[in-house]
C-alpha cells in the first residue's frame, strides 16, 4: 500500500433544505430517501465514475434511529442502486457529522485503502429532534464534569456572549441581516442552485412536490425586525431564532478520491485537502471549538491564518462566528468570511452542515481562482471544533 | 343542462360507497426554468392495498381539479401521478356492479371520456408519471397525457377489461392502437386479458412504446419531472414511429386467433376489436362515441356482470373462505411428509418445499422410485432456476430439503403428512394406519383423495379428528384451487392447519363437505357423463364435443378427457356411480377406450382416432348440439342444486369459486352458477334461480 496519497474533492450535492415541523417541505420525506437522492445525483454528475470504483459510503446523522438509522451509509448505498459490493458506514460526530465523514474516507484513502468514497451526512430533525432518545449519563452532573447548560446549543452560545462580552447582541443581530443579504444575493446570482437536487417531497394531503430551493432563508430580514425577537434561552438574553440556525432537514454529499486515481477516471479535481483538525473545548462554550481546530490545522499544514483567502465558517450561532473572528483578528464583515451566506440563512440539518461548507466553499475557490487556501469549520456539540484546510485546485 | 351536471345528477347523488380518488393540485417548480408544473397527484387516501380507482365521484375531483387548472394562465404544463406504488388501477367495479340503467350506464363511459380527454386537449403539454401499478382506466388515463414515463420497477400494467367482460372504453382502444400500432395494442387489450390475465411490467410497457422514457424507481418522479422540462424546452425530442403496418389484417388476424380460443362465447374481446378496427380512421369524437355504445351495451350485459361477480369471489371471497374456522387454532408446520413418490407426489413435494420452506420427506417401498422421485424435485428446481425464478442459493437450499425414505419413521417428527398413493380406500386406509403409528399426536394427516371418503379413510386411526381431505389439481404447481375436505370426525385445529397451510401454499381454498368427489370432479364428471351418454346414443363426437362451445370452457370436454386420462375419469364415474347410481352413468364404451389403452378420442394429429370412434359407433337416438347442450346444463343444474341441499358446500359462490379455480371455466359464466341462470336452466330443472337477480346479472 502506498505510504500517502493527495486527497481531492470532486464534487458535492445537497438537497435543498428544509424547515422542520409539520408544515415543512419535508414534513413527510424519509431522510434515508434524502441520502439515496444525494448519492445518485453524484453518480449522475460524474458519469466517469463507474459505480463498482466507489470503494466507501460513509454517512453521517446525529440520531440514528428509525430512517437515520440501520447503518445509513450501507443501507442507503442499497437503496440508491450502488452495486452491493459497495461498503458502507454509518458516523456520528453531531454537527461535525459530515465533515467527519469526509476526513475519515481522506484518511482511508490518503493510506490506499480506498480510491474514491461517498462521504456526506443527514439530518431530518422534523422527524428526529436534537437529543431524540438520548441518555446523558448522571455523572456528568454529579462530578460536574460538564455545566447543566452544556447540553443545550442555545445555552451555550449566551455563555459565548458571556466570555466575549464586546461581541454584543447588536453585532450577532447584524451579522445575521448580513448572512441573510449574502444568502439572497448568491441565489439571484445562481451560486446556490448548481448544487441543489431537486427532491420529490410528497405530503398525503396534498400529494406529490418538489422542493427545488432552501426553505430556511427570510431574504429582507432587517436588524429591527431581528431586534423584536425573543430570547428563549435566558430572559435578557442575546440568543434568538433571528441569530442562530435554524431547526432543518437536509442531506449533503460529496465525491472524494485519491488525487491520481480522479485524474486517471477523468474526475474533475475541485479542492485538495491540505489538512485537518478537531479539538475539544468545555462543552458549555461549544462555540469556541473552531479555534483550536483551526490552530492546529493550520500548524499541520505549515500555514498562518493570513494564508486564507476564504472562510465556510458553520453558523450555528452567530456569536460562535463573531467570537472566531475576534479571536483572528478578523472584521465581523469581512468579504473572504462566508461570501454566499451561511447557516443562518440556509439552516442547519446537523450531520449534513460539513459538506455543505464545502460545496459553497468549491464554488467560491471556482470563482476565485487567486485565492489558493480556504478553510471549513465548525463547531460540534459536547465541546469540539473541526476545521479542514483546503487548496483551491481552479 | 351541461354534459357534466347531467353525469352528476344521474351518478352523483347515488350511494355506492366509492372510496374517492381524489386530484390533489401542487405546483412544481420544473428544473432549467422550464416554468410551472401544475403536478395532480390520484390519491384515494388508503396505502397501497387500496389502490386508487376511478368512480363518479373521483372522477369528478379530477374535472374540478382541470377546471381549476385551465382557469389559470401561468402553467406551462400539466402532470399527473400516483400515490406510492400506484398509479390508478381502473374503474371502480364495486360501483359498476350497481348500475341499474342504460342511462346511467351510459353515462359512466361518458364522465370518463368527458374528464380523461381534457388531458389532451388541455392547450398546455400534458405528462403522466407512472409511478406504479396502472391498469385499466388507469392506463387510460394516462394514454390521454400528450407523454408519458414509467417507472421501471411498476409490477403491473394492464388494460384487463375483456378479461371481466368489458372494453377498454375510456379512450384505451382509440388511443393505444394509434400510439403503438394495433398489434402491439391486441397484445394488451386482447391477448394478455385472455392469457389468464396477464400483466405486464413498466419495463416491458417501455418497449412496447407506451411510455416514451422510463427512470428507476428510486428517484423515478424528480427524473420524470426533469425529462418533462428537457421535454419543454425542446432539449428532449420524443419520438414515435408512425404504424406501417396492414392495421385490418392486424384485426383479422387477432379476429381469427379470439375465434380459436373463445369459439364466440364472450362478446368482449369481439367488441373490442371492432373498436380497434375503428380506431383506423376514426376522429376522436366518433372513437370515444363508440367506445361510450361498447359500455353501455358491456355494462348492462349479463356476461359482464358474471365477470365482475367472479372477480369479486376470487379476490374477496377466496381470501376468505366460508366455514373456516379460526386461524389462531392453526399448529406449525416444520415438517411434512409426503407418502409416496409418483409424480404427483414428487408434485408436492416440490410445492411444500417451496412454499413451506421446511424439510420435505418422500416414503415408498420402492428405492428406484424414491430417487426418481426426489430426481424429478431436483430437476424441476433447476427448471426454475435456469428461468430465473429462483436463485442459485433458493435452489439449493430447496433441493437439500427434500429428501426420500423407504421407512415411514422418517415422519417421526413431522406435523402435516400427506399421502398420494393409488386411488383406493383399503390402500389409504392401510397407508394412513402406518404412518399413525409413526406420528406425533398432533401431526395432520392429509389425504389428496380426489373422490373418496375422508369419513371412511379416517375411521379405524386412533384419532380420526385429525385426518382431514386436501385435493388438488393438475398441474400441482398451476392451479390454484384446493378443496378442503371436512371429515365427520375432523376437528377444528386440523382444518384451521389445513388452511394456514394452504394458505402458505398459495392456494385459494374452499371448504367442502366429505362427500363424493366433492365439487368440481362431481360436477365435471356429471357433466361429461352426460356428453358421453349422447355419444353412446349416436350422436356423432364431433357433434356433442362441441356443443357446449358457447360457454367457452378452456377445452372440450373430450379433450378434458384426454388429458386427465380415459382411466382415470372411468375410475372416477364408477365411484359416483356407486354413490348415485341415478344420475351417474358408467360408458361401457368408455370402458372399452380404456380397456384398449387408447389415450383418448383424439389421435396425435389432433384429429379423432377412428378406432377411437369405433368403440363409440351403435347408438340408435341421436342427438342435435343444441339437445347435447341442453342435457348437460340441465344435469349441471341438478347436480349444483342437490350439492347445495345436501350441504356440500357454504353457498353457490363456493361452487362457482371451485369451477373458476379448480376447472377453469371462464369469468363470465361467473363460474356455473350465473351461466345456468341467466340461460332459463336453473329455474326450469329446480324451480328457482341460484342467485337473485343482480347478484351475478343485470338487476332486473
Amino acid at each position: 500500500m502506498p505510504a500517502s496519497r493527495e486527497v481531492v474533492f470532486v464534487d458535492g450535492v445537497r438537497t435543498p433544505f428544509g424547515r422542520s415541523g409539520p408544515k415543512g417541505l419535508y414534513a413527510e420525506t424519509r431522510a434515508d430517501d434524502m441520502v439515496v437522492r444525494v448519492i445518485r445525483e453524484l453518480m449522475r454528475r460524474n458519469p466517469g465514475l463507474p459505480p463498482e470504483r466507489v470503494d466507501e459510503v460513509a454517512i453521517a446523522a446525529t440520531t440514528q434511529i428509525g430512517d437515520q438509522g440501520l447503518t445509513i451509509g450501507r443501507s442507503a448505498a442499497v437503496l440508491a442502486g450502488l452495486p452491493k459490493s459497495v461498503p458502507g458506514y454509518a458516523i456520528d460526530r453531531m454537527c461535525a457529522g459530515a465533515m467527519t465523514a469526509v476526513t475519515t474516507v481522506a484518511g482511508g484513502i490518503s493510506f490506499g485503502a480506498y480510491d474514491v468514497a461517498i462521504a456526506g451526512g443527514v439530518e431530518h430533525m422534523g422527524r428526529h429532534p436534537m437529543g431524540e432518545g438520548v441518555d446523558p449519563n448522571p455523572r456528568f452532573l454529579s462530578e460536574r464534569l460538564v455545566d447543566g447548560s452544556a447540553l443545550i446549543m442555545g445555552m451555550t452560545a449566551e455563555n459565548l456572549h458571556d466570555r466575549y462580552p464586546s461581541i454584543t447582541k447588536g453585532r450577532a443581530d447584524a451579522f445575521a441581516v448580513a448572512s441573510q443579504e449574502k444568502a439572497a444575493k448568491a441565489y439571484a446570482d445562481g451560486k446556490i442552485q448548481p448544487d441543489l437536487v431537486p427532491m420529490a417531497a410528497r405530503k398525503a394531503a396534498e400529494g406529490w412536490g418538489l422542493a427545488t430551493a432552501d426553505e430556511a432563508p427570510r431574504p429582507g430580514t432587517t436588524l429591527e425586525a431581528l431586534g423584536g425577537l425573543k430570547t428563549p434561552f435566558r430572559p435578557h438574553g442575546r440568543v434568538t431564532a433571528g441569530n442562530a440556525s435554524g431547526i432543518n432537514d437536509g442531506a449533503t454529499g460529496c465525491l472524494v478520491a485519491a488525487q491520481e486515481i480522479a485524474e486517471e477516471l477523468g474526475l474533475p479535481a475541485r479542492m485538495r485537502l491540505v489538512s485537518y483538525a478537531f479539538a475539544g473545548v468545555d462543552p458549555e462554550v461549544m462555540g469556541i471549538g473552531p479555534i483550536p481546530s483551526t490552530e492546529r490545522a493550520l500548524r499541520l499544514a505549515g500555514l498562518s491564518i493570513d494564508d486564507i483567502g476564504l472562510f465556510e465558517i458553520n453558523e450555528a450561532f452567530a456569536v460562535q462566528v463573531l467570537a472566531f473572528l475576534e479571536h483572528f483578528g478578523i472584521a465581523d464583515d469581512d468579504p473572504r468570511v462566508n461570501p454566499y451566506g451561511g447557516a443562518i440563512a440556509f439552516g442547519h440539518p446537523l450531520a449534513s452542515s460539513g459538506v455543505r461548507l464545502m460545496i459553497q466553499l468549491a464554488r467560491e475557490f471556482a470563482e476565485r481562482p487567486d485565492v489558493r487556501y480556504g478553510i471549513t469549520t465548525m463547531c460540534v456539540g459536547m465541546g469540539m471544533g473541526g476545521t479542514v484546510i483546503w487548496e483551491n485546485l481552479a | 343542462m351541461s354534459d357534466i351536471e347531467t353525469y352528476k345528477s344521474l351518478l352523483a347523488g347515488k350511494e355506492t360507497g366509492e372510496v374517492v380518488t381524489r386530484a390533489l393540485v401542487r405546483d412544481v417548480d420544473l428544473p432549467y426554468g422550464a416554468g410551472t408544473m401544475a403536478l395532480i397527484t390520484l390519491d384515494n387516501g388508503h396505502d397501497h392495498t387500496k389502490p386508487n380507482t376511478f368512480g363518479p365521484q373521483g372522477l369528478l375531483s379530477l374535472n374540478d381539479a382541470l377546471d381549476a387548472i385551465e382557469a389559470r394562465g401561468d402553467v406551462a404544463a400539466v402532470g399527473l401521478t400516483g400515490k406510492p406504488f400506484i398509479f390508478a388501477v381502473g374503474a371502480d367495479l364495486k360501483g359498476a356492479a350497481t348500475v341499474a340503467t342504460r342511462e346511467e350506464a351510459a353515462a359512466i363511459g361518458a364522465l370518463g371520456h368527458h374528464v380523461f380527454r381534457r388531458l389532451g386537449e388541455l392547450g398546455v403539454p400534458t405528462f403522466a408519471f407512472v409511478n406504479g401499478a396502472a391498469m385499466g382506466g388507469g392506463l387510460e388515463i394516462a394514454l390521454h397525457c400528450a407523454y408519458r414515463t414509467v417507472s421501471s420497477g411498476v409490477p403491473a400494467i394492464a388494460l384487463p377489461e375483456c378479461f371481466l367482460g368489458l372494453v377498454p372504453g375510456w379512450g384505451g382502444t382509440q388511443l393505444l392502437p394509434r400510439l403503438i400500432g394495433p398489434e402491439k395494442a391486441i397484445k394488451l387489450i386482447i391477448e394478455n386479458p385472455l392469457s389468464q390475465n396477464r400483466m405486464i411490467k413498466g419495463r416491458d410497457a417501455y418497449e412496447l412504446g407506451v411510455a416514451d422514457a422510463m427512470f428507476e424507481p428510486a428517484d423515478f418522479l424528480e427524473e420524470s419531472l426533469r425529462w418533462a422540462a428537457r421535454v419543454l424546452r425542446g432539449e428532449e425530442t420524443v419520438t414515435r414511429a408512425p404504424y406501417e403496418g396492414d392495421w385490418d389484417k392486424a384485426v383479422a388476424d387477432a379476429r381469427f386467433l379470439v375465434d380459436m380460443k373463445l369459439r364466440g362465447a364472450s362478446p368482449a374481446p369481439y367488441r373490442a376489436l371492432d373498436l380497434i378496427a375503428l380506431a383506423k380512421t376514426a376522429s376522436r369524437d366518433e372513437g370515444f362515441a363508440a367506445e361510450d355504445e361498447a359500455l353501455a351495451d358491456r355494462l348492462m350485459s349479463d356476461e359482464l356482470r358474471a365477470g365482475l361477480y367472479a372477480f369479486d369471489l376470487v379476490q374477496r371471497r377466496a381470501k376468505k373462505p366460508a366455514g373456516a374456522p379460526d386461524k389462531a387454532l392453526a399448529r406449525k408446520v416444520t415438517k411434512v411428509g409426503v407418502v409416496g413418490a409418483g409424480l404427483m407426489a414428487s408434485q408436492l413435494a416440490l410445492l411444500f418445499a417451496r412454499r413451506l420452506e421446511v424439510p420435505v420427506v418422500l416414503t415408498d417401498l420402492d428405492q428406484a422410485r424414491l430417487d426418481k422421485g426426489v430426481g424429478y424435485v431436483h430437476a424441476e428446481v433447476d427448471k426454475l432456476r435456469a428461468k430465473g425464478r429462483v436463485s442459485a442459493d433458493q435452489a439449493g437450499r430447496i433441493k437439500a430439503l427434500v429428501t426420500g425414505s423407504l421407512s415411514k419413521d422418517a415422519f417421526a417428527d413431522a406435523d402435516f403428512v400427506i399421502e398420494a398413493v393409488f386411488e383406493d380406500l383399503d390402500v389409504k386406509r392401510k397407508v394412513l394406519a402406518e404412518v399413525e403409528a409413526v406420528v406425533s399426536d398432533e401431526c395432520v394427516l392429509a389425504t389428496n383423495t380426489s373422490s373418496l371418503s375422508i369419513t371412511a379413510m379416517a375411521s379405524g386411526l386412533r384419532r380420526p379428528e385429525r385426518v382431514v381431505g386436501f385435493h388438488f389439481f393438475n398441474p400441482v404447481a398451476v392451479m390454484p384451487l384446493l378443496e378442503i375436505v371436512r371429515g365427520d370426525a375432523t376437528d377444528d385445529a386440523t382444518l384451521a392447519t389445513a388452511f394456514s397451510v394452504a394458505k402458505t401454499l398459495k392456494k385459494s381454498s374452499v371448504l367442502v363437505k366429505d362427500a363424493p368427489a366433492f365439487v368440481v370432479n362431481r360436477l365435471l364428471t356429471r357433466f361429461m357423463g352426460e356428453v358421453i351418454a349422447a355419444v353412446d346414443e349416436g350422436t356423432p363426437l364431433e357433434v356433442a364435443d362441441h356443443a357446449l362451445d358457447g360457454l367457452g370452457l378452456p377445452m372440450t370436454p373430450f379433450t378434458l378427457l384426454q388429458l386427465v386420462g380415459p382411466a382415470v375419469a372411468l375410475h372416477v364415474a364408477e365411484t359416483m356411480h356407486t354413490a348415485f347410481p341415478d344420475r351417474f352413468g358408467v360408458s361401457a364404451n368408455l370402458a372399452a377406450l380404456v380397456a384398449a389403452g387408447k389415450p383418448g378420442v383424439y389421435g396425435a394429429d389432433l384429429q379423432i382416432d377412428p378406432e377411437a370412434r369405433a368403440f363409440f359407433e351403435g347408438g340408435s337416438s341421436p342427438s342435435t348440439g343444441e339437445e347435447v347442450r341442453l342435457r348437460a346444463l340441465k344435469a349441471l343444474a341438478q347436480e349444483v342444486r342437490l350439492m347445495l341441499d345436501e350441504g356440500v358446500v357454504a353457498a353457490a359462490q363456493d361452487i362457482d369459486l371451485c369451477m373458476i379455480l379448480g376447472a377453469g371455466w371462464p369469468f363470465h359464466t361467473g363460474g356455473i352458477t350465473p351461466y345456468l341462470d341467466r340461460a332459463g336452466v336453473s329455474e326450469a330443472v329446480t324451480g328457482s334461480r341460484f342467485l337473485a337477480p343482480g347478484v351475478a346479472s343485470v338487476p332486473a
